[in-house]
């Protein structure tokens, strides 16, 4: 209980920029054949430290099976919203769920060492009180904390529409389902919002017989997996928008809206093009009637390949398909980093015009063919995956693990967890740290990365940068 | 004597608008946000407005009633002691749960003066008025003699007094730190400034609910 704000609450994106840098880093950890439990590794990010880039603390779970992919802070700089006038939340717990299980775990991390399980919440209650099954995406908001799923009820999830449930900030309970009014909504993936605007949008992945046992490539091609972004009345719980991207822009994965409340625009990856291979980022905004809009301002290309080069799944495409599987947006709303899982590429983009993207920076690293080396030498299995950018943008951190059944598809074999740092140019550019290089134990993959005190991807902010 | 108590509780009136000006979860941080949204330092003005409206009508809403009651002479002990207590559970109760309305979170953020209405509603803002205001009633009563339908416009033409007093300091208040954040202090002083005044309003229900009932025996 604070008297005061949490420190590491902030009004604009632009105060959270000029907090204290980070000093540790949480990174989920899976075990890809659900052997042992999964996971939470404390990285220390602390450049003077001795352990400088190492797990300096792990926790594990009592159960087996999880599967971690995203997770979140129990409170954010939200809590500042003028509209609640009670800011005297603790960012204090991380909120973990499996994706597979479809259980929840509560960590308290006030000591980051001596991180602890708060609470598990168990797969019935989550069915029961709403009706979803396997969480993902966690943001805290107006009315407490706000967890996308991926799954409706019954065994294989298909039982009516997956959604949005909201949790208790302080209890945990689970509370209910958000929507009143999904509209034609019926599958889910990421979500994220404007607060005092109001507005929240929602992406798709696929239902749950789509990706649990790996890709379906017969769904793929006959653009079966979500290709739509909805815009909701986020108080009002209902849509008010659904914008189909085209039916072959398979997989509209991370929304990123801009930090700064002001602007009402952000960005949409999406995983393939089913025409070209391509991957592609739309730049969805309101336009001066009020209308939402979206239209696509990047593509990357494919590369083509020798057949002998490819997993089965490409062989018969002759290229490597780019993967854009994760993207995440600096607090200025400058830059946007795109992970290229399958060429092995970290894109950066200068959004600044966000109608007009350029190429600012790359680091080439991993991929299914190019299997580029970090320039410590050592091998980077798979591609960068899920990246986080420090809040002051100057460091960029991402693993590599995409989910577990997908990495046995793109990249067969087990090819080891990684997590790498690299550091932001004065005018943009990327370039990866040699001395960065976490060492996960044997057996686990790396997937979501959360910076101490917030990043690029947790904060939602009610304040203009100003 | 009368006239010192009179001046007394004129003078809570206004120390509460005050006090409920300066409190964050009374909406200064709204007409802020909303002068940084539209770039203009005077669209502090407008958002002021519109939460003392919502202020103002919750006083009302809750002061009318008591002073339709204050007809009822031969209980007007009961009446005092039983606002009181209800101001005194009030506070109790916000003191124990320290919860918030899970509905104020749906209001639309646009909406400034129903969520202003709402939350001196639910937070009790309004019934800290009612031992201070039915304490003037005591005393307007053995000015104005007992002929009820001029008691009747005297206690509503009082509550409107109280409800514009409070509300206007309350703006006052409100409205300087609003300017002061907006002009010089900066949004830092939301980090720095704001400090958890649950507890304190909690008990500031029960002080003022115990003070009326003190001085309805």
């Amino acid at each position: 209980m604070n008297l005061r704000p949490d420190p590491t609450f902030h009004p604009s994106p632009k105060m959270a920029m000029e907090a204290p840098v980070e000093k540790l880093a949480f990174t989920l950890m899976l075990s890809p054949d659900g052997t042992k439990p999964d996971g939470l590794a404390v990285v220390d990010v602390d450049p003077t430290s001795d352990t400088y880039s190492q797990i300096v603390h792990e926790l594990y779970v009592p159960n087996l099976g999880d599967e971690f992919h995203h997770f979140g802070w129990n409170a954010c700089s939200s809590a500042l919203s003028p509209l609640t006038g009670h800011a005297f939340l603790e960012r204090r717990y991380l909120i973990i769920p499996g994706i597979r299980s479809s259980r929840i775990y509560i960590i308290d991390v006030k000591e980051p060492l001596k991180a602890k399980i708060h609470k598990i919440i168990e797969p019935e209650e989550l069915f029961e009180k709403t009706g979803y099954s396997r969480p993902h995406t966690i943001h805290c908001g107006p009315e407490g904390i706000y967890v996308s799923t991926l799954g409706g009820g019954g065994e294989d999830g298909t039982d009516g529409p997956p959604g949005i449930f909201i949790m208790d900030c302080e209890t945990f309970d689970i509370l209910g389902r958000y929507e009143m009014d999904r509209g034609i909504q019926d599958k889910h993936y990421d979500f994220w919002w404007n607060l005092p605007r109001d507005y929240m949008v929602s992406s798709e992945w696929g239902l749950p017989p789509q990706f649990e046992n790996g890709v379906v490539p017969e769904d793929l091609l006959s653009n079966k997996y979500g290709h739509t972004i909805h815009f909701w009345d986020l108080r009002g719980r209902k849509v008010t928008k659904s914008i189909d991207l085209g039916e072959n822009h398979q997989m509209a994965l991370e929304i990123r809206p801009a930090h700064d409340p002001v602007k009402e625009y952000g960005f949409c990856g999406v995983v393939v093009d089913t025409t070209n291979l391509q991957g592609a980022i739309f730049t969805w905004w309101r336009d001066e009637d009020g209308e939402w809009q979206a239209k696509k301002t990047i593509t990357i290309d494919p590369v083509p390949a020798d057949a002998d080069d490819l997993p089965d799944l490409l062989k018969g495409f002759g290229a490597v398909p780019p993967l854009v599987t994760d993207i995440d947006l600096s607090l200025d709303d400058k830059y946007l980093y795109v992970a290229c899982w399958g060429l092995g590429e970290m894109h950066q983009y200068d959004v600044s015009d966000p109608m007009n993207p350029v190429l600012a920076g790359k680091v080439e690293i991993g991929g299914i063919v190019k299997k580029t080396k970090h320039p410590n030498g050592k091998d980077f299995g798979y591609g960068p995956q899920m990246v986080e950018i420090s809040r002051d943008g100057k460091r960029v951190y991402w693993t590599n693990s995409l989910y577990s059944t997908w990495d046995d598809q793109f990249y067969p074999g087990e090819r080891g967890a990684a997590m790498v740092m690299a550091h932001v140019g004065e005018d943009g550019g990327l370039t990866l740290d040699e001395n960065f290089w976490t060492k996960f134990p044997e057996g686990y993959r790396s997937h979501q990365i959360r910076l101490e005190g917030g990043d690029c991807s947790t904060d939602s902010f009610c304040y203009p940068s100003v | 004597m009368d006239m010192t108590t009179a001046a007394g509780l004129w003078l809570a009136v206004i120390l509460s608008g005050l006090y409920h000006g300066l409190n964050p979860g009374m909406g200064w941080p709204l007409a802020v946000s909303s002068a940084l949204f539209e770039r203009r330092r005077s669209a502090l003005w407008p958002a002021l407005g519109a939460l003392s409206l919502g202020h103002f009508v919750a006083m009302l809403g809750i002061l009318l009633p008591f002073s339709m009651m204050t007809l009822l002479i031969d209980y007007q002990g009961e009446i005092r002691i039983g606002a009181g207590l209800i101001v005194i559970a009030m506070g109790v109760y916000l003191a124990i749960t320290r919860k918030h309305p899970r509905f104020l979170a749906r209001i639309p953020p646009h909406k400034l003066t129903l969520w202003s209405f709402l939350v001196a509603l639910a937070h009790g803002a309004a019934l800290m008025l009612v031992p201070i205001y039915l304490g003037l009633c005591a005393i307007e009563e053995l000015d104005a003699g007992h002929r009820a339908a001029s008691a009747l416009m005297a206690t509503t033409a009082l509550a409107l007094g109280v409800a514009v007093l409070h509300t206007a300091a309350m703006m006052g208040s409100g409205g300087a730190v609003a300017y002061a954040v907006h002009r010089w202090l900066g949004l830092n002083f939301l980090k720095r400034g704001w400090f958890d005044l649950e507890l304190v309003w909690a008990l500031s229900l029960i002080v003022v609910g115990g003070v009326g009932l003190w001085t309805a025996f």
